[in-house]
């Protein structure tokens, strides 16, 4: 086909709008998160004393780094889906849920404890942990990539890769409230390692698929 | 340079509220500076510069396809060309070749000399055969035969939405196919 006439073509489009990214990657999570929820509530549930920890700082601490790795994935997540999208600056927002953590790491440091610090980190639940945070983020970090697929990516495995810690960050809030384990040891350690891997799965799926 | 660029992003705030004589304005002004820059990226990834045509409207699909990641507020021209890049990178791979573009391919191009358009553009043409039959009439009637999409509805018996949602749907199916999936 000659260029001219394909150019006259796709003139031809112009009335099509598509939705922008943002919209469709709502769209995408809303979609998946009744079966990650349905997975926390048949699987998990919330702990039983959930009315005491409220009153630990440490217990709400896990939601703010949680949701604060969620929020800054998607805003960096949302920059991405666009083409022109440098990388300078933007991954410094993920040291906001890092520095929640840092913080809340050294105010466990300087209060006095009962239990040692391995015992800390270790905690009881991690098992649990490594398995449920992935497992819940799997359906949100599929919702998160076709939203993702509607932009126009050109770094797809990092992209992806941001897909994993948004859907990790929320499944970690989820799980946050069933976990028993409030140590910001603990949530560094294995709640870390959980998002490390769902960001690994990400990215080896974005790669493929976030191409356009 | 400056100033061409400008009118660039004036034409695509055009276009994407609507103005499709804007649109085609803009498309055909950016195709040679397209069809420079993936020349030059052929040879020099020392592929025969002949396919460039390929490449070109695989560019300008893709720009179509994606111009909702445009921020209107943004200037037009690094959008327009990390679109480019991606795409012949995207070509030369599926070529076989490991290459790395220079953004710089496509930022000084147009000035040297124009490139006229290559004689024959196979892969969007070729697609159009494994296209669904209602696609590929109305692909064919407003592309080949440059009826207009009023005509091609009566011609076909379509409402004109029918006919636009056809053309929409082949435009995104034809991306699918040029991918090779």
């Amino acid at each position: 086909m000659e260029t001219d006439q394909f150019i006259r073509t796709l003139a031809a489009d112009t009335a099509h709008r598509a939705p922008p990214v943002g919209f469709v990657l709502s769209l995408g999570l809303i979609a998946a998160a009744p079966v990650s929820v349905a997975i926390f509530v048949l699987g998990l549930g919330v702990r039983p004393d959930i009315m005491t920890a409220m009153q630990n700082p440490f217990f709400d601490l896990k939601f703010a780094v949680a949701l604060g790795l969620a929020i800054s994935a998607i805003a960096i997540g949302l920059h991405l889906s666009r083409p022109e999208a440098s990388l300078r600056g933007w991954p410094w927002l993920l040291l906001i849920p890092a520095g929640l953590l840092v913080g809340g790491i050294a105010g466990e440091m300087m209060m006095p404890q009962r239990l040692p610090m391995m015992t800390r980190l270790m905690g009881t639940n991690s098992r649990i942990c490594l398995t449920a945070i992935p497992l819940m983020s799997l359906p949100l970090l599929a919702g998160a990539l076709v939203g993702l697929r509607h932009g126009a990516p050109t770094r797809p495995a990092i992209t992806g890769a941001i897909a994993g810690l948004l859907s990790a960050g929320l499944s970690a809030t989820l799980y946050a409230s069933h976990c028993s384990d409030d140590s910001p040891l603990f949530v560094a350690t294995w709640y870390t390692i959980s998002t490390g891997l769902v960001a690994a799965i990400g990215a080896a799926v974005g790669a493929k698929i976030l191409r356009f | 340079m400056r100033k061409r660029e400008d009118e660039w992003t004036d034409l695509m705030r055009s276009a994407i509220s609507g103005d499709s004589a804007a649109y085609h304005r803009l498309l055909k002004a950016v195709t040679p500076v397209l069809r420079a820059a993936a020349r030059r990226g052929l040879s020099r990834a020392g592929q025969p510069a002949d396919q460039f045509e390929d490449i070109v409207q695989d560019v300008l699909l893709a720009v179509h396809l994606k111009r909702h990641t445009w921020d209107v507020n943004a200037p037009f021209a690094p959008w327009l060309f990390a679109i480019a890049r991606n795409k012949l990178i995207d070509s030369l791979r599926r070529r076989g070749r490991r290459v790395f573009v220079d953004i710089d391919d496509f930022a000084e191009t147009l000035p040297s000399q124009p490139v006229a358009a290559a004689p024959a553009a196979g892969e969007v043409a070729l697609q159009l055969e494994s296209l669904p039959p209602r696609q590929r009439e109305v692909l064919q009637s407003i592309a080949v035969e440059s009826v207009s999409i009023k005509d091609t509805a009566a011609k076909l018996a379509m409402s004109e939405g029918a006919v636009r949602v056809a053309l929409h749907r082949a435009l995104a199916s034809l991306t699918a196919k040029l991918r090779g999936e």
